[in-house]
């Protein structure tokens, strides 16, 4: 929905730009703005990660607890994914339950994670049916300048690879926490990769103005082996088929790149 | 899971005896409900889904409304036994992104900017669920959406393709849907060549997804057929009333 935030002017000028194969802010079409990863910050939680894309700053706070596995998938660990829109990352953010973009931008970065199947789920079984691990992903906005996804996911997927889950022991069908951590089973990594289309050009990693021109967005995740895992188009305008394979194309490759900034080995 | 279950045979025949580029029986009817401004009911496989809309009317809460256009509501909505387990009728995260995604897909489609500080609502109630409901939630609406009335570009066909036992198929089922590799449910409108709506979940190789998308617009190629020919009936039925009422 086009807001009002920007005026037509500033709006026009960033579709004419965008036109002739510049930005406003001088990027090229397929840069991304500078990327910074930090993870490890927050002592208190299992993993943790501050992303800063730009302007756009995301912090993402992994728990982890035992709890009861869904009925359907009694030896399989649970994940939740959940995203906080702070009111102080933006002036049009507000206290109160979740809105609809929030609801939106969790369940993207859930997609990504849950279906490339990122988390050996199976190894965070405890007991059967019982008692199992629950990995609570909290995305935490801090400011927001554009791309909430690709800027979450790879936030989400940083504190994943620092995630420690303590160590345990089970007897006569109780667990006892003993002292030391493991490793999180982290097996993929995917990663969301943004498009927009503004004035029937392709542009990535969208910021906030440019979100406020584009017609529709378009987000692809790519896992570790170049398999698409999920995809979510947004806004509400429309992509031709051909602008879509083009999309699969781009975010390939730039998934890549995004990747190794997390995954060194990778 | 550890159970494995057979989506497609060895002669390439599906759960619900269908071939792979094969759509599952439809059944579309408009203009069914008698206090809405527009209405329409889809049968897809085991789907049963109801759409309504009211509009253009007076915005509520008024500080909504958009000077330059009209507001486009919308709630997809599951009836709590419309599944296997009861839902609950609280709308779900699942439900909340739905219903934005399903917005986004029939927004592009309306002239909303004949219509300034209007709204136009749209509700979608499911009441059996049998995989692909988004997508034929989308079909149903933009049906309900023309029988009432409102100036649109292009209906808009919703359909989805995916990967079930290394096959890329059609519109899928329940089990499909949750047992297959991958779904991808796609909103087109055929004469203006746009993609409203689009997502994936599963694993397929971008060339994986090439086909099965191209496959899903296929589909919706042949739901327009069947929405035009839904739309139509309703206005001929009428004009055969009215003409019996004449060589009365």
């Amino acid at each position: 929905m086009t807001s009002s935030t920007i005026s037509r002017i500033r709006q026009s000028q960033i579709a004419q730009l965008i036109t002739s194969g510049k930005r406003l802010d001088g990027r090229g079409l397929m840069d991304y703005r500078p990327i910074q990863i930090e993870t490890g910050i927050i002592e208190k939680a299992e993993g943790s990660a501050r992303v800063r894309l730009g302007k756009t700053e995301v912090m993402v706070g992994i728990k982890i607890e035992i709890g009861e596995p869904f009925s359907d998938r009694p030896d399989e660990g649970v994940l939740t994914t959940n995203a906080e829109f702070v009111p102080l990352a933006s002036p049009e953010f507000e206290a109160g339950p979740p809105g609809e973009d929030s609801v939106e931008l969790a369940r993207v970065v859930d997609r990504g994670i849950r279906e490339s199947k990122a988390i050996d789920l199976e190894k965070l079984c405890i007991i059967p049916g019982k008692k199992v691990f629950i990995v609570f992903i909290d995305i935490y906005v801090l400011n927001h300048d554009g791309n909430l996804i690709d800027a979450s996911a790879l936030a989400a997927l940083a504190a994943l690879t620092n995630t420690k889950i303590f160590k345990y022991e089970v007897k006569d069908g109780e667990v006892e926490i003993k002292s030391g951590f493991e490793k999180l089973p982290l097996v993929n990594f995917p990663v969301a990769v943004t498009l927009a289309d503004i004035g029937g050009r392709l542009v990535v990693d969208p910021w906030l103005d440019e979100e406020e021109v584009m017609n529709a967005r378009l987000t692809i995740s790519f896992d570790k082996d170049g398999k698409i895992c999920a995809m979510q188009k947004g806004g509400s305008g429309t992509l031709s088929p051909q602008q879509i394979i083009e999309a699969v194309k781009i975010a390939k490759e730039k998934s890549e790149e995004l990747r190794r900034l997390v995954v060194k080995e990778g | 899971m550890t159970k494995e279950v057979r989506l497609v045979n060895k002669k390439g025949i599906r759960t619900d005896g269908r071939k792979p580029d094969e759509l599952r029986p439809i059944k579309l009817e408009v203009g069914i409900l008698s206090n809405a401004d527009g209405s329409a009911y889809i049968e897809q496989g085991k789907n049963k889904i109801l759409a309504a809309v009211y509009g253009p009317r007076e915005v509520h809460p008024r500080h909504l409304a958009l000077p330059d256009k009209a507001l486009l509501r919308c709630r997809y909505h599951m009836a709590p036994f419309s599944v296997q387990e009861r839902k609950s009728p609280a709308p779900s995260r699942r439900e909340v992104e739905l219903s934005k995604v399903i917005r986004e897909a029939l927004e592009p489609a309306i002239f909303l900017e004949r219509f300034p500080r209007t709204s136009i609502d749209l509700f979608i109630e499911v009441l059996q669920a049998d995989g692909g409901t988004r997508v034929a939630g989308i079909t149903v609406a933009s049906l309900a959406l023309a029988d009432a009335g409102l100036p649109m570009r292009d209906l808009v066909a919703a359909c989805a393709a995916g990967k079930a036992d290394g096959y890329i198929v059609l519109d899928l089922n329940d089990i499909e849907d949750k047992e297959g590799t991958a779904d991808v449910p796609v909103a087109y409108m055929p004469s203006l060549n746009a993609v409203g709506l689009l997502q994936m979940d599963g694993q397929l190789t971008p060339e994986e997804f090439e086909q099965a998308f191209n496959l899903a617009i296929e589909g919706c190629k042949r739901i327009y057929e069947l929405q035009k020919q839904a739309l139509k009936a309703k206005y001929l039925a009428i004009k055969e009333a009215v003409e019996e009422a004449e060589e009365k």
